[in-house]
């Protein structure tokens, strides 16, 4: 589209930036208010910044959720690179090998990532009874591990279809078999889809809800339900679960900051013809 | 290049990812549907090898139209009410914020990430947040008064006003009603394209639907022995507010993905043939940009009929005015142990969603074959 000129030119920025204010609205109230005295905050004076800086907020709200912030931090790392690692494995298999119903595995496999938890949610509590490991992180990991297998292998699956099929033919000349090609020719290539996949995964895993609030005993549970514990309590002044959303929603926000471009394209791969 | 050997190990490796998915996703499906249609519930819940009897879709008729149930009935109606509003209100907003940045001179990068951020976080810290930002007397409603307006009135989460209501005895007469509509607008973009075959197919289903409404027989059909109103709770609009203001970045970004790559040679051929500049957008950019809106209702409309921990963090599970079938059927599973009554309300949702999903993804993966 063409840029526009003169006076429209200053309106669309000055547009983009009061619409940019109102998003970050959200933003200053938390801050603000984390950083109140509990006996400062008051509704009528919500907008208003500390009259002065208090960063006990901060330090009472990282004691109280330090060992969530680990369970998170088990979680997500562990289920993100199992999972990533899987993906890679089927993605490599499902765009390079022309295994009897191809066609019909990939709808089959992503359907698994739209699918409403609730509608599997019985069966995998009792599942999770049986075997022991309802309550603790493995069983969280497990879980986060094979409901995270659709999107994983549909990104690197999409990523992979672009690697030319006369790279492989080559190796395979030079006597690469299935696990060389791998090796020597996908792996290497592999990393910008690595990237993409990790920090999706990371986020969704680190955001989840659902599994963590049914299948894992107050010892386990991830920082999204200590912080909806926190904030769901009647009796709560509101400096702390502020302070205890910035510090849940850190390593995502830091991630998106940082590799943005990378998140956006795990974001646009989800709408598959998007 | 494929070996033999190469192919059994390409199976090999793909066999437990195939094996974990069909258990954890198909075959928990079809224990789900199995536990809907039994009784097992209440003490028979604690136990493991639970004594139950299977009583057919009794739990299904009973969730429909069933005395206790009204709760599930209002919840299906602020889930219907809230994926309408949340979906419409992202599109907008995202195709709004799209073609701003699309002719920003300067700061692109910045404006986007901005308007993006809220997708970085969990629908538990947006709702925390914003549960704060519309407390009846502070927050958004006190904000007018930093300029000398007086203070906002409306109760974003507690209202308990309704409005929209209706009889759920005529669920019947409104599914049809909707049918009619939907059908109406695709008859209209079937006229503006000029395909006179879909128009004609459109045309006739639409006289069908509108003949069964004027007979009656919808109305005269009584689900339940009293009058029950359902309608769209006020309430609702404080979850819709924090949905699209987490979510309408995400559809920015595919409209923008999509803005970019419209050739700028289309654009110009129409310029030469003397469009306007709103003429460029309405005939070149929106009808490209249409496959994009589809993607996007289905993805958006997917995260709304699931739509959980937002309005868990925000109202809690026991605010009956901002309840949809998701918080309903957590409660009814763990509070309650009612695990068919919950089973069958997972497969609802299963259904619901199912309806949105699987023609995309036919048609999304049949486009990738062809």
């Amino acid at each position: 589209m063409a840029k526009s000129r003169g006076a429209a030119k200053v309106l669309v920025q000055v547009l983009a930036a009061l619409l940019a204010a109102a998003y970050l609205i959200p933003v200053y109230m938390t801050l603000v208010t984390s950083l109140k005295s509990p006996q400062e905050i008051n509704l009528m004076t919500a907008w208003q910044p500390p009259s002065q800086v208090n960063w006990e907020s901060y330090s009472t709200a990282f004691k109280q959720f330090a060992p969530y912030i680990k369970n998170s931090l088990i979680l997500a790392v562990c289920a993100t690179a199992i999972s990533a690692a899987m993906g890679s494995l089927n993605g490599y298999v499902l765009s390079k090998y022309s295994l009897p119903g191809r066609n019909v595995i990939m709808p089959l496999i992503v359907f698994g990532m739209f699918i409403p938890y609730q509608s599997i949610l019985v069966p995998l509590f009792q599942f999770m009874q049986r075997t022991k490991l309802y309550g603790g992180l493995p069983g969280l990991i497990l879980v986060h591990v094979v409901y995270g297998l659709p999107i994983t292998t549909l990104l690197f699956r999409s990523f992979y279809e672009e690697i030319p099929d006369e790279l492989l033919g080559a190796a395979s000349i030079d006597g690469a078999d299935f696990f060389g090609v791998f090796r020597y020719v996908i792996m290497p290539l592999s990393g910008p889809p690595f990237l993409v996949v990790c920090i999706w995964q990371f986020t969704q895993i680190w955001n989840e809800f659902l599994f963590a609030v049914t299948l894992t005993r107050p010892s386990a549970q991830p920082i999204t339900v200590a912080l909806a514990n926190l904030a769901g309590g009647q009796a709560v002044s509101w400096n702390l679960p502020m302070a205890g959303s910035v510090l849940a929603a850190l390593p995502t926000v830091l991630i998106y900051v940082l590799l943005g471009r990378y998140f956006v394209r795990g974001l646009l791969a989800g709408a598959l013809k998007g | 290049m494929q070996s033999r050997r190469d192919n059994l190990a390409a199976a090999l490796i793909i066999l437990p990812s195939i094996i974990l998915l069909g258990i954890f996703v198909y075959g928990f499906i079809a224990q789900t549907m199995r536990v809907s249609m039994t009784d097992w519930g209440q003490e028979a819940a604690m136990v493991l090898e639970p004594k139950v009897n299977y009583i057919g879709l009794a739990n299904y008729s009973d969730l429909f139209t069933g005395f206790l149930n009204m709760r599930f009935r209002q919840d299906l109606t602020n889930m219907l009410f809230f994926t309408l509003l949340f979906v419409g209100l992202s599109l907008l907003a995202g195709l709004l914020l799209a073609v701003l940045i699309d002719q920003l001179a300067w700061g692109e990068t910045f404006f986007r990430t901005v308007f993006l951020y809220p997708m970085s976080l969990s629908f538990v810290v947006t709702g925390t947040i914003w549960r704060w930002l519309l407390q009846p007397r502070g927050g958004l409603n006190v904000l007018p008064t930093l300029v000398g307006l007086p203070a906002g009135k409306f109760l974003w989460l507690t209202s308990r006003d309704q409005t929209l209501a209706f009889d759920w005895s005529h669920i019947f007469y409104y599914l049809c009603l909707g049918a009619l509509i939907l059908f109406s607008i695709s008859a209209c973009s079937h006229w503006v394209r000029g395909e006179a075959a879909g128009l004609r197919a459109k045309l006739v289903i639409c006289a069908v639907l509108l003949g069964i409404l004027a007979s009656g027989v919808l109305t005269s059909i009584k689900l339940l022995p009293f009058p029950e109103q359902h309608g769209f709770n006020k309430a609702l609009w404080g979850i819709v507010l924090a949905a699209v203001w987490q979510m309408s970045g995400y559809t920015m970004a595919l409209y923008l993905a999509g803005l970019r790559t419209i050739p700028d040679e289309l654009r110009e051929a129409a310029r030469v043939d003397g469009a306007s500049k709103f003429q460029v957008y309405r005939y070149v950019d929106l009808p490209l940009l249409g496959p994009i809106t589809v993607s996007a209702v289905v993805i958006l409309g997917h995260i709304a009929l699931k739509i959980f921990d937002l309005i868990f963090a925000m109202a809690g599970p026991d605010h009956y005015p901002t309840s949809v079938p998701a918080i309903t059927m957590f409660l009814k599973t763990f509070r309650g142990n009612e695990l068919a009554v919950g089973s069958a309300i997972g497969v609802i949702l299963l259904i619901l969603v199912s309806l949105l999903i699987i023609p995309y993804l036919i048609t999304s993966f049949k486009a990738e074959e062809g």
